[in-house]
């Protein structure tokens, strides 16, 4: 690791089963575009790879194996020459790659043959900082100058592309599918329709944990809850009114009163806008989207 | 009296009963050990709460409505079986309640028409059952203080609560057990560590009880306690 740049972490698809004591899931904040480069590397779905925030990042590699970058347009390139996202390519001993700054999307994903050969500490290899678990570190740290990350060596292969159609874009307006939760109807069907109709902004105070978003606010008879689990895209409402989509690092448990859910894929184009990009909300039954994730689960041979 | 409610692809919520109640503790803790052993190979992960468990399952194994389905008939048979008795533990959490780390006790001083020595004495007068675990690893949810504390969330939420904060919400309190992002009103922090990682940890389980007690400053500090 020659620099990390702001924020390049090490993820799996997640710790899974450890909620009960307080942790929470962790893995790729867009798992359609993580899935993609395991995909194109036909490694299993849940491999390590890195998980590059911002960009920012250059690397050297000290063997050769083949490599995968998908998902946010970073500007990469690879000895200096351009490399596109959403390819597989050969990485030959001695390779740069450098990772410049967010063209489209926010999040690129770096997959190599085989995973990333990292320890598990729970279960997985996830980082998660606030909780000082997982990583190279094993205590939660993001990649660091100087860093090594082992890697198996591999031979070179024929390189593989995902098809333009199931590539995403990442700065069309981003309509987010609600899933009305059982605290819905403490909403005034006033607020609602503002709610419906309205554009929402993503906040500068937007991360793993939650994409908080401002606008029009939404008010809820509600004040609190007692503190009950929470989902993956539970959209909550503190007192303020402004919305927060809970995203893959979030508090396990919480007391605000909650819309809904959004559908898991978006959730996961949620995680490649910018603060300052425009979202809207509309109403999804579960019925669809569950088909639509069942899909989504059978292509990337996909258990949960 | 028990639902169960579906909430995204591959969660869904069961809510025992309204409020904040011990003897749904008791139900919740049953219902996740029959759960697990009946289910447990369908489940990715369960959250107990005061009256609600919340779980995540492998949507290649199980649909909602078909799970929900036999959540409900296993769960109405746990209902006619009696609930054994349990051993109670209780822990001594030494506070600082001083104005350096103490960032609302003035506020909740002032919504409560108290003084600030009367908060501290009524959030140490009685003890405090631990109602669920969750929110960060090792943070406690503890129940229930006395009517007159309890103050609603901030409504903006403070990027950054120290770790060993002790705050309140609503009719709840909880230690926070490491620096992280909170809504709740802060009241003091204890010197003693509390995240699950920290072998001087306290093992706290849910159905423990936790029982607050006031340090002056000089103990804070011989304890270990930080005040920025």
């Amino acid at each position: 690791m020659i620099n990390p740049g702001p924020l390049s972490q090490i993820q799996d698809f997640g710790r899974y089963g450890q909620q009960r004591i307080g942790y929470t899931q962790g893995g790729p904040m867009d798992e359609h575009a993580f899935l993609w480069a395991n995909r194109l590397l036909d490694n299993a779905p849940e491999a390590a790879q890195i998980e590059i925030t911002y960009g920012g990042l250059q690397l050297r590699a000290l063997d050769a194996t083949m490599a995968a970058v998908t998902g946010a347009d970073l500007g990469a390139t690879l000895n200096g020459i351009p490399l596109a996202p959403w390819h597989s390519f050969y990485l030959a001993a001695g390779d740069t790659l450098l990772f410049n700054f967010p063209r489209k999307g926010l999040r690129s994903y770096l997959a190599v043959k085989g995973g990333l050969q990292v320890s598990p500490r729970l279960g997985s290899c996830a980082t998660v900082m606030r909780e000082k678990i997982g990583g190279l570190d094993g205590q939660g740290g993001k990649l660091r100058q100087g860093d090594r990350i082992p890697c198996l060596g591999q031979e070179k292969s024929q390189p593989m592309r995902v098809r333009p159609a199931y590539i995403p874009d990442y700065d069309k307006l981003l309509i987010l599918r609600l899933i009305a939760g059982y605290q819905y109807h403490h909403f005034p069907a006033e607020t609602l329709r503002r709610f419906f109709s309205s554009r929402y902004g993503v906040s500068q105070q937007s991360d793993r944990m939650g994409y908080r978003l401002i606008g029009a606010p939404v008010e809820c008879s509600l004040k609190g809850i007692v503190s009950e689990g929470i989902s993956y895209g539970a959209v909550q409402i503190p007192g303020d009114g402004q919305p927060i989509v809970l995203m893959k690092d979030r508090q396990t448990i919480g007391g605000y009163p909650k819309l809904g859910c959004i559908a898991s894929l978006d959730a996961g184009q949620l995680a490649q806008r910018m603060p300052g990009a425009t979202v809207c909300f509309r109403r999804v039954g579960l019925d669809e989207v569950s088909e639509e994730r069942s899909q989504f689960n059978r292509f990337f041979g996909l258990i949960c | 009296m028990i639902r169960i409610e579906l909430l995204t692809e591959s969660s869904l919520i069961i809510c025992f009963g309204e409020g904040i109640d011990p003897s749904l503790s008791l139900c919740i803790r049953q219902a996740v050990d029959a759960i697990d052993a009946r289910f447990g190979a369908l489940l990715t992960d369960m959250v107990p709460s005061y009256n609600s468990l919340h779980i995540t399952f492998c949507l290649g194994r199980v649909c909602g409505p078909d799970l929900r389905t036999e959540l409900l008939q296993l769960l109405q048979r746990l209902e006619s079986e009696p609930v054994g008795g349990q051993v109670q533990i209780e822990h001594d959490i030494p506070v600082y309640y001083g104005t350096e780390v103490a960032l609302d006790l003035e506020q909740v001083a002032l919504c409560s028409g108290l003084s600030r020595k009367q908060v501290i004495a009524l959030h140490c007068a009685t003890p405090y059952r631990v109602y669920a675990i969750g929110f960060s690893p090792g943070f406690c949810y503890l129940g229930t203080i006395p009517e007159q504390l309890a103050t609603p969330r901030k409504d903006t939420p403070r990027s950054r609560v120290r770790a060993g904060s002790v705050a309140i919400a609503e009719r709840q309190t909880a230690i926070y057990p490491d620096d992280s992002p909170g809504g709740w009103q802060v009241l003091g922090r204890t010197p003693q560590p509390m995240h699950p990682a920290d072998s001087k940890a306290p093992r706290l389980q849910v159905g423990d009880l936790v029982r607050f007690c006031a340090i002056d400053r000089r103990e804070f500090l011989a304890l270990g306690g930080k005040l920025d």
